[in-house]
């Protein structure tokens, strides 16, 4: 954990973990059993494959009758259950839980039908490549309200200690390379923005792609940032950079991409930072879908009563409550946290200090806002002080000496105020 | 989350974690840590007082300290909050408000003064970072407009013997004019050679428990560096203007309360504004103010006032705040 500095003048300096050479990545042994989660609600009725139906590796399974979501196995076996999932805020999703056979087969689907790099197409990348590794943003490349008219691709990774993209720039740039031209020529979208840091500008040359240079200080490479400081654009508070035409894709969704035409099979495999409770990280390459447990079993690594698994970076992710929680398509790191290093969390109320406000990329008065959403008056917060402008980087509950959630308080009020409004919405 | 199917496999052998929300680091700073640090800068000064005031201010310094934390404590109890005094606040609150007071103090005074300052000052505004206005300066302000003669520096420490004119310099420019002050030299101002509270003459100590809050970035550098710069302009205005009646900026920055108000009154958190334009409005309002008071108002020292009058208006100010990212203004 970086603490602040004796010297507290300057704003904490938390600088990008990057990566000198390449690491060697530790491979997973296959697991007995892994669980992919579909981002979709349970529904028993309208299932299009039961318990036992036989799968292969790389074999797309569509969920729903009259729905297109669709997981796509990373192994060969048995589905042994088909369950609900929520997740944080409510979320459901569908997960399936396949028993790992013997010997593994690769499915044909995908490779019959694209044929080769030169029949890419949108509708190819949509149907089959959901739910790649780096979660390609399928549905924004076809989304006919929202027209994308630029494509930014993170080649730095937008959390603290997280190194996947760096990795696949470093071993894989030549998937990068045919990613990006399959992009360019599927979604007829010329403008490519290469987002990097410092370190990688001289390998991301190859590309011939515009490559422009994020600070290496978090959060400058946060979706809201880049398109702040490296495209000039401002993106209306409560908006996302897609519904302004641009849309972000992680190098490692480019380099799936790229690789799945390029090798006729849909890749299975994610990457991901696994950081110990002594604070050692290492890369890991894992079948998607793998637990976390499997994960913990090959590092040797034992869990004690009241530590903490969080799935994602230290500032954004998120901590599950079971070691058996699966690897997903956007888990960029797992981290293993202490018991006696998970910091505390006060009930003191804001003491006006005004360090958050000083922190604040999105110039929030955050000492105002945190009065209304801890009094539940989020209408307020969203119309009078800058609610949805907030870009979720998790700094200021890092700065406060109060030790307050702000940002659990401003997730919560975004998710409440959603709520409400859908609410409005259907009824009326 | 009672649909949740997925790990009912082997629950009952499974240890329980943490699950709470991102972030998951934080810097470590913390309340108490600022206020230890707090106490560690005024160390330098409240020593001085205890050199030059013997075992009479460490009585008025302890007492004050002491009964701070014990009204914090009563006031919790009989609210039935969760004790706060761990926090270090309200030790901060009795140490300042030990520094501002005459080392003969009596007793009884003291125990009022922590009383005003915590209760009246802080916790019925709703206790830490709710209050309105400083505790201290609030404190203050009630024990000197109703006991004047104790906060009559001259008067109160007359049975001190010291090899300096053991003088209030605010007192005698306000009564004998610039000549009375001619005798006080910077360097005897900085070094303590004046009469005043226990902890608020020795300014190098000040000032170096100043720049070590600043540097550590537990108080703002914006607020105490604009005050002193409002002191310094305006006392030049008026110096310029009449140097027989007014005295020069040397005086007023280094007499009084002056430099114990520019990094520990002025900067309490709750009644000072974050921003950064308001932070300079505030600092060089209140040493305007000050100023104003010291020269051509009835009291002898301004900068309590000052500062009071400045926790007033600082909601105010404190609007004037860069535009968040994204932000449309509607109907514009």
């Amino acid at each position: 954990m970086i603490k602040r500095s004796f010297i507290g003048l300057s704003k904490p300096r938390l600088a990008y973990g990057s990566l000198e050479d390449t690491p060697s990545l530790k491979q997973i042994p296959a697991s007995k059993e892994v669980t992919l989660l579909a981002d979709c609600p349970f529904d028993k009725k309208n299932l299009l494959f039961k318990k036992k139906a036989v799968v292969k590796t790389g074999q797309k399974l569509l969920l729903y009758k009259e729905s297109d979501e669709y997981v796509v196995s990373s192994v060969t076996g048995e589905v042994s259950s088909i369950s609900s999932y929520t997740g944080d805020f409510g979320r459901s999703y569908t997960a399936i839980a396949i028993e790992v056979a013997g010997d593994e087969e690769i499915d044909n689907e995908f490779k019959s039908a694209t044929g080769g790099s030169k029949d890419a197409s949108l509708a190819i990348i949509k149907n089959f490549l959901a739910f790649a590794p780096g979660n390609p943003p399928v549905k924004l490349f076809s989304n006919k309200d929202k027209p994308i008219n630029t494509i930014v691709v993170c080649c730095a990774d937008s959390d603290l200690l997280i190194t996947t993209n760096q990795y696949i720039v470093k071993s894989d740039i030549d998937a990068i390379k045919n990613g990006i031209s399959i992009l360019k020529t599927v979604t007829g979208v010329n403008d490519i923005i290469m987002a990097a840091s410092r370190s990688q500008m001289s390998e991301l040359s190859a590309t011939c792609e515009k490559v422009n240079q994020v600070n290496d200080t978090y959060p400058s490479a946060l979706p809201h940032l880049i398109m702040k400081d490296i495209l000039g654009k401002m993106v209306p508070a409560g908006k996302n950079p897609e519904d302004i035409g641009v849309c972000f894709i992680s190098a490692e969704a480019v380099a799936s991409i790229g690789n799945a035409f390029s090798s006729g099979q849909i890749p299975v495999t994610k990457i991901f930072t696994l950081l110990n409770k002594d604070g050692s990280n290492s890369l890991v390459s894992a079948r998607i879908g793998t637990p976390a447990s499997d994960i913990f079993k090959a590092f040797n690594i034992t869990l004690n009563e009241n530590d903490r698994i969080i799935f994602g970076g230290p500032m954004t992710g998120s901590s599950v409550y079971s070691e058996d929680h699966p690897v997903q398509p956007d888990t960029d790191a797992i981290i293993v946290q202490d018991k006696k290093d998970i910091p505390v969390i006060s009930d003191y109320p804001c003491t006006n200090c005004g360090d958050c406000i000083r922190v604040c990329p999105a110039n929030i008065q955050i000492n105002l806002l945190v009065r209304f959403l801890e009094a539940g008056q989020y209408e307020a917060a969203a119309d009078q002080y800058d609610l949805y402008s907030c870009i979720e980087c998790g700094l200021c509950s890092y700065v406060c000496v109060s030790e307050m959630p702000i940002f659990q308080y401003i997730r919560s009020a975004k998710y409440e105020l959603g709520r409400a409004n859908t609410a409005e919405a259907t009824n009326g | 989350m009672a649909d949740n199917n997925m790990v009912d496999n082997n629950m009952a052998d499974n240890n329980k974690f943490i699950v709470s929300h991102a972030p998951f680091w934080h810097d470590g700073s913390r309340i108490s840590l600022r206020n230890y640090n707090m106490a560690l800068a005024a160390l330098p000064a409240i020593l001085f007082g205890i050199y030059y005031y013997g075992m009479q201010a460490v009585g008025v310094v302890s007492l004050s300290i002491s009964t701070a934390i014990i009204w914090e404590f009563i006031f919790c109890r009989v609210t039935k909050r969760s004790n706060t005094i761990g926090d270090g606040n309200a030790a901060i609150i009795g140490m300042l408000l030990g520094m501002l007071l005459p080392a003969t103090a009596p007793w009884w005074f003291v125990i009022i003064g922590t009383f005003v300052a915590i209760i009246i000052g802080k916790q019925i505004f709703g206790g830490i970072g709710a209050n309105p206005f400083n505790p201290v300066a609030v404190a203050v302000a009630i024990l000197m407009l109703s006991w004047e003669n104790v906060f009559d520096f001259n008067e109160a420490l007359i049975n001190y013997d010291f090899d300096f004119a053991m003088v209030y310099p605010l007192a005698a420019l306000k009564h004998f004019g610039v000549s009375a002050v001619d005798s006080f030299s910077i360097g005897n101002l900085l070094m303590g050679k004046q009469s005043g509270g226990i902890g608020s003459t020795f300014g190098l100590g000040l000032i170096a428990g100043g720049i070590y809050l600043i540097i550590r970035g537990i108080i703002r550098w914006e607020i105490s560096i604009s005050f002193l710069a409002g002191i310094i302009i305006t006392s030049l205005i008026f110096n310029i203007t009449d140097p027989a009646r007014y005295a020069g900026p040397a005086v007023h920055l280094f007499a009084g309360y002056t430099l114990i108000g520019a990094f520990f009154l002025a900067t309490e958190d709750s009644s000072s504004p974050v921003n950064f334009i308001p932070m300079l409005i505030y600092g060089a309002g209140a040493g305007f103010l000050t100023v104003l008071i010291r020269n051509i108002g009835f009291y002898v020292d301004g900068v309590i006032f000052a500062i009071l009058i400045m926790n007033l208006v600082n909601p105010l100010i404190d609007k004037i705040r860069p535009k968040a990212i994204g932000k449309v203004v509607e109907n514009a």
